[in-house]
């Protein structure tokens, strides 16, 4: 697994490090350790996940335990479907790796399947520059796709702007949670 | 029907107190007001049997105060003259009237009106203007509105812009209508209703289209539509967002903001959607074009400084130019009708306001008090901005002088507006 991965990895660390920020893919990598221990999802969607160290024998699911759509199983970080971003930051949070990983693979083995990646901004603002400032996210989110292997075909970055608020607040809490790219499948 | 409050010093109170009903447009808001400003009587004109209300003086008075460029005279408890001869100058001269204007409505068969008006100079003593029309009541309105031109005109010097119209989206709850409405805010007419969002609505120069964002596929596509017959087409559907129409003058082309080659750059498209050149290049973002008024420059905001501030480039393409410095955010620009002024929204402090920016010098003027103001556009005559606001929590719109000094507010209760665009 980390044999396909690695060159991926490295890929996304050195785009980190680029110089033009604007024009560079931007999933950073703010820990260091989490890009040693981060796991590809399988082909198929569903990831098993270890939680050594507790004390609990548990035995692993049948890898068909969730029988619906593998977007949808809840367990599987395809079930994650947003990204949100620090207040005037256009860069992918670390965190957001391993969700962005498993759409990667999902969209590879499946590749009549389309993502529509939907940048949002808060309402603070023009409203044209602020459907700008969302498609800002909705491209980064877009390139890091690109550099985990999705090919172009299968993605479209848009912009809502400040048009379609999650959370209609004006509150730091709501701006926060609308400073955001969704990734929504064409087919859903 | 957009209702009005007024607010307004004491020395205006008597105007406003019974005849304003609570269907009169406007709330005006006049600053300071150390301008100078020309003395105008509204004499009631002779009335007609039917005649729509409010009267054509009145409607002509109100766009003659919005302006901020004159004063009504009382005229309660005066002589009501109807005809030129009719007239005791004295007595005006003594409430301190530059201005007369006076007029009859009689009815015609098949439900029309005949309406004269006279503009008088009160210390000259002489007609200024002299206008009859055949109109029907539909036309009522619009006859007002060419007679607060026509006395504007007159008496300033300066065409009037009382007959343009402007566009701007009215939401309520989860309904969108882009609406096309008289400059005073008065006979709205609804030409796009959607359950997504609208944005960023310009008339074309003619004034016979308009190009607007709509959300409703799911994402930004342009479309320009005929307000003529309400038929419209999509100018900028490619994939990515596609907003920010702005009309060349010569209104055979616009620019507009396409992502299809990733980052927000300005493209030139032809009306038809035919015709596609980009202008603007590099991974920054670029938004918000809009034409100098002989169509040689494009003005547009651009965070390719580190923050968002406006540029200008030629319309055949080149190097942009920044053209604001101070402050972090200066957005929105928008040119005046003689390509002297800019207007654009400058945050500062965390406010947002309208500053007018003269671009042979560099001076800039805060135009507004408000903290959340969006989307200004000139009047036809370049005399005021419109732009929207936030003002108890709801989107409301207003005017402001270029002097600052006289503000005004559109409202309708329950709804907010937003994306205000002043047409021909």
């Amino acid at each position: 697994m980390n044999k396909i991965f690695l060159p991926v990895l490295l890929a996304l660390t050195l785009s980190a490090c680029g110089t033009t920020p604007d024009t560079q893919a931007t999933v950073e990598d703010r820990t260091g350790a989490t890009a040693t221990t981060a796991t590809a999802a399988p082909a198929g969607g569903a990831e098993s996940t270890g939680l050594d160290g507790a004390g609990v024998a548990g035995s692993a699911l049948p890898s068909d335990q969730y029988a619906g759509d593998p977007r949808k199983d809840p367990a599987s970080p395809l079930s994650r479907r947003s990204v949100h971003f620090d207040f005037d930051s256009y860069v992918v949070k670390s965190e957001y790796r391993p969700m962005l990983e498993a759409h990667a693979s999902y969209l590879q083995s499946k590749r009549d399947a389309r993502v529509i990646l939907q940048g949002n901004a808060d309402e603070r603002g023009s409203r044209e520059y602020n459907l700008a400032l969302g498609q800002k996210r909705a491209e980064a989110v877009r390139r890091a796709l690109a550099v985990l292997g999705v090919s172009d075909a299968q993605m479209e970055a848009i912009s809502f702007g400040e048009e379609k608020p999650r959370n209609e607040a004006s509150s730091e809490d709501a701006y926060a949670e609308n400073r955001r790219t969704d990734v929504v499948y064409a087919d859903e | 029907m957009l209702r009005a409050v007024l607010f307004f010093p004491l020395f205006c109170l008597a105007l406003l107190s019974a005849p304003f009903s609570a269907r009169a447009a406007m709330e005006i808001q006049v600053i300071g007001g150390a301008a100078s400003k020309i003395s105008v009587a509204m004499v009631p004109f002779q009335a007609a049997p039917g005649q729509p209300e409010p009267t054509l003086a009145r409607i002509a008075g109100d766009d003659l105060a919005r302006s901020g460029q004159f004063t009504l005279v009382d005229v309660g408890g005066m002589p009501q003259p109807a005809a030129p001869a009719q007239v005791n100058y004295g007595v005006w001269r003594g409430k301190g009237a530059d201005a007369l204007v006076i007029g009859t409505v009689a009815a015609l068969p098949g439900g029309r009106f005949e309406v004269r008006f006279y503009l008088l100079d009160v210390i000259k003593q002489t007609q200024l203007a002299a206008f009859s029309y055949s109109i029907t009541a539909a036309q009522w309105r619009a006859t007002a509105h060419q007679i607060a031109d026509i006395v504007y005109e007159k008496l300033t010097g300066m065409p009037g812009a009382f007959s343009s119209r402007i566009a701007y989206v009215q939401k309520q709850g989860k309904r969108f209508e882009l609406r096309v409405a008289d400059a005073d805010g008065q006979n709205p007419r609804t030409v796009v209703r959607s359950n997504e969002p609208v944005i960023s609505p310009r008339f074309s120069p003619d004034g016979a289209r308009v190009a607007y964002v709509s959300f409703e596929d799911k994402k930004p596509v342009v479309y320009a539509q005929s307000l003529r017959d309400g038929g419209r087409s999509k100018i900028a559907a490619f994939k990515g967002s596609n907003s920010a129409p702005a009309w060349a003058p010569d209104g055979r082309r616009l620019a507009v903001v396409l992502t299809r080659d990733q980052a927000s750059q300005i493209y030139l498209i032809n009306a038809d959607g035919s015709g596609l050149t980009r202008l603007t290049r590099g991974g920054n973002l670029d938004t918000e074009p809009v034409f100098s008024p002989d169509g040689q420059t494009i003005y547009f905001t651009s965070d390719r400084g580190g923050s968002a501030q406006i540029y200008r480039v030629a319309a055949k393409g080149g190097e942009p130019q920044r053209v604001t410095f101070s402050g972090g955010y200066n957005v929105s620009p928008a040119i005046s009708p003689d390509g002297r002024h800019l207007a654009y929204i400058s945050r500062e402090d965390g406010r947002f306001r309208v500053v007018l920016h003269e671009l042979a010098s560099g001076q800039t003027r805060v135009l507004t008090d408000t903290a959340r103001d969006e989307s200004p556009s000139f009047a036809p005559n370049g005399q005021a901005v419109l732009y929207a606001t936030i003002q108890g929590g709801r989107g409301v719109l207003g005017t402001v002088s270029l002097d600052g000094k006289t503000r005004t507010r559109l409202s309708e209760s329950g709804v907010d507006a937003r994306e205000p665009a002043w047409g021909p």
